[in-house]
């Protein structure tokens, strides 16, 4: 499986996915910056965590503007959005709904129980804006829901797809639970279960 | 503000009178937060050599070796009076500052540690500030916050203390504000603004109730900081870069004239190149102003074809950032200012070195009554708050994180770690500053082998009150010393380091705070 990683002015957590996803497929991803105007022939497109444009206005507003969503918009590939990344797909109108600032109005990072139906994984998470909100949360294609309600998100949802299954964002980070010295290596599970094994 | 005293001197050196800009120039240059006049004599004392240490205090930060090429830059430094004065942004832009320390170096920051006193748990105003500015910076740039410590006690009411540290690492060649030959002087940055200016000179002085000071604060912009992060870096690896300065305390003047001094050159400027933020800046403005995220590189431009200077411009677009070319280094040793044609500011580089003062103020004997030694109450002050709000993971990296400590990350890419700690115990140094510090020190030293570390260096934050206080400067010196003595002893060096003088505010001074932060190697 090859993979791509995009990278926003102001992403940060580019190098520990490249590394998580050269362990999972391993095949080491392509880098593909912000402004280029043409996807690389790759099987799974990463939107990789950080602070897109500091986050300024909304999270992910203005990365959601970049020349390279315009290519992912036409996409049939599959797509990943983590943290930040989500935020820009629901930005871009590429997932449904919208992630406003935690309940808590303070950013959250800690280890969290997220399920995916029985499957349980412990995980990080490390956002501002991950309090995920849909009118309608009965028409949306959940994917992860966290265990106990830790930023005041719609139906406990950590992460969801869109309609026809290739696009994906979640809040935690697999990215950061992978090496043996972090909370868990469950980000291994995850990412073999959604794309490895098929879907 | 310059002394009667210090203006005659300078009168003397340059045989005349200085014009306003020049003044404000020596003003801010002859400040104790840029000049270190009073703690200078005493610092020298310092252990600061050992087998690790490639580079002792005087740079940006410390580098310490840890083999096969590897090196660890790290520096500690302290955003007291700003944070006092406005919270949030104080504390935010002293992250940002000590960050761009670390990677001014050609070193990638991988962990952030700070060390916080404030006056109770009561003190939401000053504590909210502090906390959340320096999560949304270090979370903004990506930089995992690995360790905090927070210390209550009366004293800081009004004199909170913020004093942030950054490691940074890395492999290749080590950048040093030091310029072996000629180049040009290029601004890299935000545009200047009149934000933060006098900040230097704010910060050597005492506080008194109720004057806003508010204008004297910079405001921090991250998202800026992690572009000039990586542009910076990879402008290094062009190999064009003769030295590199971050424009920190007095802005511009201490960027340019820090470069020249240490080089043995003369600099020449422009500040029609400058780019400004407002319009009608006064040339003291530009010269002082303390926006933040500026860097000043010297590049050996000259020597580069027109697609090589292409090709920097075009690395500064990559990162939608713009460079200025604002001057060049001169073999004539002055720091000249230019406005186009004008000349607003000529000085000899060695007149705006102000002169060390010996203060040595022994008191007479039994005139320091120490304090009885008062344990500190442990508020109940929930920490998890604290340490959820920072972001301890990002980069992947980090094996203990908070709430362990020490701390210890991984080096990116490799099978090294390394163990990073801080360490204060205000309430022991102020009942003896000699005994308080030594066991700081100590105890930094063996919890960093309790890991399985091997110490490599520490860097300090010296906290005190108004040096011109006998007392206050009885305890400095006599905590640089027992610093020396025992770092000496465990071959423990200090690398780098700051003081911050004054903390006092109505006349209200703080205990003595000698912060210290270790890092170790895991073995």
């Amino acid at each position: 499986m090859k993979t791509a990683i995009i990278i926003f002015p102001g992403s940060n957590c580019d190098n520990e996915m490249e590394r998580f996803l050269h362990k999972c497929t391993g095949v080491k991803p392509i880098r593909v910056w912000h402004k280029e105007t043409t996807l690389p022939d790759v099987d799974l497109y990463v939107l990789p965590g950080g602070f897109s444009y500091g986050d300024y206005l909304r999270a992910g507003a203005l990365a959601s503007f970049s020349p390279i969503m315009k290519e992912l918009k036409k996409t049939d590939r599959k797509i990943l959005g983590i943290c930040n990344g989500f935020q820009i797909l629901c930005e871009a109108g590429l997932l449904p709904g919208t992630l406003r600032i935690n309940k808590t109005q303070e950013f959250i990072c800690k280890p969290v129980t997220i399920y995916r139906g029985y499957d349980k994984y412990n995980i990080p998470i490390a956002h501002a804006e991950g309090n995920y909100y849909h009118p309608h949360p009965a028409k949306v294609s959940i994917a992860f829901t966290y265990a106990e309600d830790v930023n005041g998100s719609t139906g406990f949802i950590a992460g969801i797809f869109n309609n026809e299954f290739n696009i994906l964002g979640m809040m935690p980070h697999p990215e950061r639970a992978f090496e043996s010295y972090h909370c868990s290596q469950d980000g291994l599970n995850i990412f073999e279960t959604l794309y490895t094994k098929s879907i | 503000m310059l002394t009667t005293e210090e203006t005659e001197i300078i009168k003397g050196t340059l045989g005349r009178v200085p014009n306003p800009t020049e003044t404000h120039v020596f003003d801010a240059m002859w400040s104790e937060h840029c000049s270190y006049k009073s703690s200078k004599y005493w610092l020298k004392e310092l252990y600061t050599e050992g087998k690790h240490v490639i580079s002792g205090p005087g740079e940006n930060a410390g580098v310490v070796d840890i083999g096969d090429g590897d090196k660890i830059v790290f520096k500690m430094e302290s955003h007291n009076h700003p944070s006092f004065i406005e919270p949030y942004q104080g504390a935010a832009t002293g992250v940002g500052g000590i960050m761009r320390d670390i990677f001014t170096m050609g070193a990638r920051p991988i962990a952030n540690l700070n060390s916080l006193h404030f006056g109770s748990t009561n003190d939401r105003r000053v504590i909210d500030g502090v906390v959340k500015g320096i999560a949304d910076y270090g979370n903004c740039v990506g930089i995992p916050t690995v360790s905090s410590k927070c210390y209550f006690s009366d004293c800081y009411t009004e004199n909170p203390l913020v004093n942030a540290m950054t490691v940074g690492y890395t492999n290749k060649e080590i950048f040093t504000s030091v310029p072996n030959k000629k180049g040009v002087v290029v601004y890299v940055g935000a545009k200047t603004g009149r934000d933060g200016i006098g900040g230097a000179i704010m910060a050597s002085e005492e506080f008194a109730e109720g004057e806003d000071k508010r204008p004297t604060v910079q405001v921090g912009d991250p998202f800026y900081e992690k572009l000039l992060l990586e542009a910076s870096l990879e402008l290094f690896e062009t190999g064009i870069v003769i030295a590199a300065q971050d424009m920190g305390a007095a802005g511009l003047t201490s960027s340019t004239t820090e470069i020249a001094i240490k080089g043995n050159y003369g600099i020449e400027i422009d500040l029609s190149a400058v780019p400004l933020r407002e319009e009608g800046m006064e040339p003291w403005e530009i010269l002082l102003s303390e926006s933040q995220e500026r860097m000043l590189f010297v590049l050996d431009y000259d020597t580069l074809t027109d697609r090589g200077k292409e090709n920097i411009f075009k690395l500064f677009r990559k990162w939608d950032l713009d460079c200025f070319v604002i001057g060049s280094l001169t073999y004539t040793n002055n720091f000249v200012v230019k406005v186009k044609e004008e000349v607003v500011c000529d000085i000899p580089l060695k007149a705006l070195e102000a002169p060390v003062l010996e203060r040595r103020h022994y008191p007479k004997k039994g005139d320091i009554n120490y304090a009885p030694f008062v344990p500190p109450i442990i508020p109940d002050f929930n920490m998890d708050w604290v340490w959820e709000q920072y972001d301890s993971q990002v980069m992947g990296n980090t094996i203990h994180g908070l709430p362990k400590d020490p701390a210890i990350v991984r080096i990116p890419n490799s099978n090294k770690g390394i163990a990073i700690t801080t360490m204060s115990d205000a309430h022991l140094c102020n009942h003896n500053p000699k005994q308080g510090v030594a066991f700081i020190i100590e105890n930094c030293y063996n919890k960093l082998k309790d890991v399985g570390a091997e110490p490599l260096g520490i860097t300090n934050c010296l906290n005190f009150g108004n040096p011109e206080n006998e007392n206050v400067m009885y305890e400095f010196a006599t905590t640089v010393l027992s610093m020396a003595e025992t770092c000496r002893k465990l071959e423990f060096p200090v690398v780098s380091g700051n003081v911050s003088f004054y903390n006092e505010t109505s006349g209200k001074g703080i205990m003595p705070t000698p912060v210290i932060g270790g890092v170790g190697l895991m073995l």
